[in-house]
């Protein structure tokens, strides 16, 4: 094969991995709240500048200012649905989607306001690795991996603990939530935390990658929302499948054309998509 | 979270007498429920029994809080109920198995329990009840990793029930186990509610089938358009003529 070609793959991979995790939150909190964040990839972005600060300004350790992103994150989350939602949970969609929207601008705003609208970035890359004839960036590797490994966890917690078997079952039948023991309002909370922390687990993979700017969630949140219809909204599963296929899709479009055309090439599909299958590619 | 609760959670909950005086509930514009008065000592198993559209449901709601009454009293043991979050009733001891059952489809039978012993006092019991559901129902212990939207209806009333056996509780509220069953699936779920009685749980039912419940209870009430009509022993009710044109079909 085409050692190009096999690249484009691989990088696609590697790719559809950190589309992964925002996509898995959104999922989340929309299955669990019925809310869609619509402004989640903006939550990436103040992590992403989280981490930026603490580590060029304040001095921190990168892999404490890692550590300590995904709690500041997680509080954002919670915060997001203490003033916004939560008031908001009788509303209709619509005017849940406009004030999620709100705090789109509000915090691209507020970005621009604290840090300007330069673009910033960590300035560390780890060495590019040679797998057998590809050479595979390290960076996107460690984040590739580290993406999987908070696929994983999230996946256990759900599988295996009360509250996670809870936020199962609440996707399915609030109602009777109540007649368990379950109280919805923490299980929102608690979901909305578990949101949080996956955008800050996002946002310290994305920022290894990208230089963080006000805008930045322009880059990967339009492509989010389009993994997580893909592959229907709410199912789990179905979005973790859908990131690897559009990452697969943008990196070897990108590579028989140009990385603009790859993503013409990701909405269109997404377009056929929602033609032929408007329920999702893995709606059961 | 109520001071009852925390001292309820301290111990095991007691037994304790169900209580309701007076009370009328409803939707919106539609009164469902006129006054109703009923009671449940520890132990006993009582059933409520009449037509469609009774208000019998009505009834399960109120008294597990999903539906607060706009008038009359609801009381457990001390607790005023109708004071209580729905969601602390389980360490009160109080459990509901719903109207049609209410499994979590795309769970396991085994993740159906674990949410059922989702409060806080009910986790250290988990694998003691478990067991002790399982061998209650055999059929769910060889189906525990099947999803519960796979079982059977008979298999699924034997997991809604034991789904509210896992909280640990005293009293169980029981809302139409037979519905849409089979007649011999039914008998076994009337055989069961008659065992789990036997063990020292306090059961309140209510049943569109009068003639099998009034076999498994020790009294039962009569609800006609939201009032109690009738109330009595479950022999003196199987015998009054009145309940036997109305209900159990002979002349």
């Amino acid at each position: 094969m085409d050692p190009f070609l096999l690249e484009a793959l691989v990088n696609g991979v590697l790719l559809g991995g950190v589309f992964a995790l925002p996509v898995l939150g959104l999922n989340l909190v929309f299955g669990v709240v019925d809310v869609i964040w619509l402004c989640y990839a903006e939550l990436v972005m103040v992590g992403m500048y989280a981490v930026w600060f603490l580590y060029t300004q304040a001095g921190w350790p990168l892999p404490l200012a890692f550590a300590a992103c995904l709690p500041f994150v997680a509080a954002l989350g919670v915060l997001l649905h203490v003033l916004v939602v939560r008031p908001l949970l009788r509303a209709p969609p619509i005017n849940q989607v406009l004030a999620t929207g709100g705090v789109l601008f509000v915090l691209q705003g507020v970005a621009t306001l604290v840090f300007s609208t330069d673009f910033r970035s960590l300035g560390v890359e780890m060495p590019p690795m040679e797998v057998g004839e590809v050479f595979v960036s390290g960076t996107k590797l460690a984040a590739f991996l580290a993406a999987l490994a908070g696929a994983a966890a999230l996946w256990a917690f759900l599988k295996f603990t009360y509250v996670g078997t809870a936020i199962r079952a609440i996707a399915r039948d609030r109602e009777v939530m109540p007649l368990m023991g379950v109280d919805p309002r923490r299980i929102y909370l608690i979901t909305s935390a578990v949101g949080g922390t996956l955008a800050g687990f996002a946002a310290c993979l994305l920022v290894v990658q990208l230089d963080v700017h006000p805008f930045v969630g322009l880059s990967f949140g339009p492509i989010t929302f389009m993994i997580c219809v893909m592959g229907g909204l709410g199912n789990m599963l179905g979005g973790f499948l859908a990131a690897f296929l559009m990452g697969l899709i943008v990196s070897v479009g990108g590579f028989w054309w140009n990385t603009e055309m790859s993503y013409v090439v990701a909405f269109v599909f997404f377009i056929a998509v929602m033609f032929l299958r408007p329920q999702g590619l893995f709606a059961r | 979270m109520s001071a009852a609760v925390a001292a309820a959670r301290s111990a095991a909950p007691a037994a304790a007498t169900l209580e309701l005086s007076g009370i009328r509930a409803g939707y919106g514009d539609f009164q469902a429920l006129f006054g109703v008065d009923l009671r449940v000592a520890p132990g006993e198993a009582v059933g409520v029994v009449g037509p469609n559209g009774a208000g019998k449901t009505t009834l399960l709601r109120v008294i597990s809080g999903l539906l607060r009454p706009t008038a009359g009293t609801l009381r457990y043991g001390g607790h005023d109920l109708t004071a209580v979050a729905p969601h602390e009733l389980p360490a009160l001891g109080i459990a509901h198995v719903p109207e049609n059952r209410r499994l979590f489809p795309h769970l396991t039978v085994e993740e159906n329990l674990r949410v059922g012993a989702y409060a806080r006092t009910a986790r250290a019991h988990f694998a003691e009840r478990r067991d002790r559901v399982f061998s209650l129902f055999p059929r769910l212990a060889e189906r525990r990793h099947q999803l519960a939207g796979t079982l059977s209806g008979g298999e699924q009333q034997m997991c809604a029930i034991g789904r509210a056996l896992m909280s640990g509780p005293r009293l169980l509220l029981l809302d139409e186990p037979s519905a849409g069953l089979a007649p011999i699936v039914v008998q076994q779920v009337f055989a069961l509610v008659r065992r789990i009685r036997e063990e020292g749980l306090t059961v309140l039912i209510v049943e569109q089938n009068v003639a099998q419940v009034l076999r498994v209870v020790d009294r039962a009430y009569v609800l006609e358009t939201g009032r109690i009509a009738a109330a009595g022993s479950s022999a003196a009710l199987a015998a009054d003529p009145a309940i036997r044109r109305s209900y159990l079909g002979m002349h």
